[in-house]
């Protein structure tokens, strides 16, 4: 399988605080990968640094082919393209509608008619079960709704690398339960190369990807499902295994 | 509920020693300890029924106590029941204070110093960066919003006219009457409207309305922008390949730059309208003779210099609201600060720019 994104030696900080330090990493065109670890290790960071939004004090980071360090406008523009984000709250535009917030990447990146367009939001709309809210604007949704508006709008623009942080974190188990098929669908369907941080244990045991842990700031596990359920390392372990003494 | 006593050198401790009681049983141990002094307590805990987390706490610490009083104490066996929650209130150790390294003061002022030189260098690119993006827009037009522009020319001038018309009518009434005390002296009462004209159209007008600007769409600009960076939504747009300066910031500059000196003509004009009132029916002009004699006085140079200044005026306010918005950090506090920074920066702004113009027209 290609390569996705390639992380080399990163090392990311705020300030004076080192947030991640020497992760090396590797995900595969069509494959799920989960990172996971506890609150403060440096998922979202990490996520924030793939996806161009932090530079990186050492180390690069490789995504579809292009080295995101050395990028110019052109090609950060061209990449941007490529990927679809859905921020841990949604990050939708307040002063846009549902309809507008998932129309906004498609009249900004191409020439296609307002009827396409809508033809497009109203799919998308529809793929994530919220078909008729385009007229709604954000602050109308519930938490659950926003997060399945924003995951339309990563959408878009038929991503080739779909990044989600945190995507059923704060939703009722119903809900969470749904986004987690749908990113399966997408993933399965599509074969769209997803990546998510999360450490909601039933999400991570659903979504059955490929699993990078992260503990202050270094991978310390990077394996499947199965392997890390397994692992008797200090770290996994009592993730796995909530409640239970270590081995 | 609850009752202390001593027999010899024990302490009885009987029914409850909780949150509720215990300021009241460390006043009487206080003075068990003072008034009958011994080297050596016992403490009977046998006949104790009820204990939460802070008389647990006390427990712990009354050997603390009586080492105030130079005695020493020890506890007695705890009923059965009380004795995992004395174990679950074990006191922590004391955290050792960790107290930042103390910087020479040269370090510090250095310090100080680079992170002014990187904010100024963060604001000129900023402003180079917006300006550039906005005169990229006229010819670019599809990256300016139509909607967003004409959303925000809308609130920043129309709904601030009433508010700007009437604080620039009682500025102008307030002036010809300032004026009028100093010239009837010399019987030159008519002259009030050629000051009352000059003054509006080249300083008060354009001022006023900025100032009223800033505090009224610049505070909103900083708010508004400083909110879309704690959503995410900055970033959302970034990730979509979307600048945020261009899809954000720009239209607000396009609307601020085109309002802002159309504000300020009416405000002139209000302004003006304000002293003429006062002139006519306070002075006893009239209103033919003070209108002529403000036509007369009035150079068209005076007015285009007043709606340049107020263009540059609109131009600053942006920036300065923009750059304050983008680089809010923290929560609602932060989005307050943000806003309060935006006008105050944004009234040395505009006084330094006014300042700026009088020496280069005058």
């Amino acid at each position: 399988m290609e390569t996705a994104i390639r992380i080399d030696n990163l090392r990311v900080d705020y300030g004076e605080t080192t947030v991640l330090s020497g992760i090396d990493a590797e995900i595969k065109k069509g494959e799920i990968a989960v990172i996971l670890g506890s609150s403060g290790c440096g998922k979202s960071t990490l996520l924030k640094t793939i996806t161009g939004l932090i530079e990186p004090r050492q180390g690069h980071v490789e995504v579809l082919g292009y080295n995101t360090a050395t990028l110019d406008e052109e090609d950060q523009s061209k990449l941007a393209t490529r990927l679809g984000v859905m921020f841990q709250y949604g990050a939708l535009l307040n002063s846009l509608t549902v309809g507008e917030n998932i129309a906004l990447p498609l009249e900004m990146h191409t020439d296609l008619p307002r009827a396409q367009i809508n033809q497009i939001v109203r799919l998308r709309l529809d793929s994530v079960s919220l078909e008729g809210t385009q007229d709604r604007m954000p602050s109308e949704l519930s938490g659950g709704m926003r997060k399945r508006v924003a995951l339309a709008r990563a959408m878009a623009l038929d991503p080739e690398i779909l990044f989600c942080d945190e995507p059923s974190a704060g939703l009722d188990p119903v809900t969470a339960a749904e986004i987690d098929r749908l990113l399966l669908t997408l993933n399965r369907s599509l074969g769209i190369t997803i990546v998510i941080v999360t450490h909601e244990l039933l999400s991570i045991n659903r979504l059955d990807g490929r699993l990078i842990m992260l503990n202050g700031g270094q991978v310390v596990f990077s394996g499947t499902v199965e392997e890390a359920q397994r692992s008797k390392h200090s770290v996994v372990y009592p993730f796995f295994h909530p409640g239970e003494a270590s081995p | 509920m609850s009752s202390i006593y001593i027999e010899g050198s024990t302490l009885f401790l009987k029914e409850a020693l909780v949150l509720a009681n215990l300021s009241e049983i460390e006043k009487a141990i206080r003075l068990l300890f003072s008034e009958s002094p011994s080297d050596r307590w016992q403490v009977n805990l046998d006949a104790l029924e009820r204990l939460d987390t802070a008389g647990a706490l006390f427990l712990h610490q009354l050997p603390d106590l009586a080492d105030q009083y130079k005695s020493s104490l020890s506890l007695g066996p705890l009923p059965e029941h009380l004795k995992s929650i004395f174990k679950f209130a074990t006191p922590l150790p004391n955290a050792v204070a960790s107290t930042p390294p103390h910087l020479p003061f040269l370090e510090r002022f250095g310090a100080a110093i680079f992170r002014l030189s990187q904010r100024a260098a963060d604001f000129l690119y900023l402003m180079a960066d917006l300006s550039y993006f906005s005169m990229q827009a006229v010819w670019n037009r599809r990256t300016l919003r139509r909607d967003a522009f004409v959303d925000q020319a809308y609130s920043i001038g129309a709904q601030a006219l009433p508010i700007i018309g009437l604080i620039l009518f009682l500025i102008g009434a307030v002036s010809a009457l300032q004026s009028a005390a100093q010239l009837r002296q010399f019987g030159a009462d008519i002259f009030v409207a050629d000051l009352l004209a000059i003054g509006i159209t080249t300083e008060l007008g354009p001022l006023m309305t900025a100032i009223m600007v800033a505090g009224r769409s610049g505070s909103a600009i900083a708010a508004e922008i400083a909110t879309m960076k704690f959503s995410e939504e900055l970033d959302a747009l970034r990730t979509m390949a979307l600048d945020p300066l261009r899809f954000v910031a720009v239209p607000k500059m396009w609307a601020m730059v085109a309002t802002v000196p159309l504000l300020t003509i009416l405000a002139d004009f209000i302004g003006i309208l304000g002293g003429t009132v006062i002139g006519v029916f306070s002075m006893g002009i009239s209103p033919t003779a003070f209108i002529t004699q403000i036509i007369s006085s009035l150079f068209l140079k005076d007015i285009v210099t007043g709606l340049v200044k107020s263009a540059f005026f609109a131009w600053i306010i942006t920036v300065i609201a923009v750059y304050r918005g983008i680089n809010f950090s923290g929560g609602a506090v932060g989005v307050g600060q943000a806003i309060t920074s935006a006008v105050v920066s944004s009234l040395v702004g505009i006084i330094v720019l006014d300042l700026a113009f009088n020496l280069l027209f005058y």
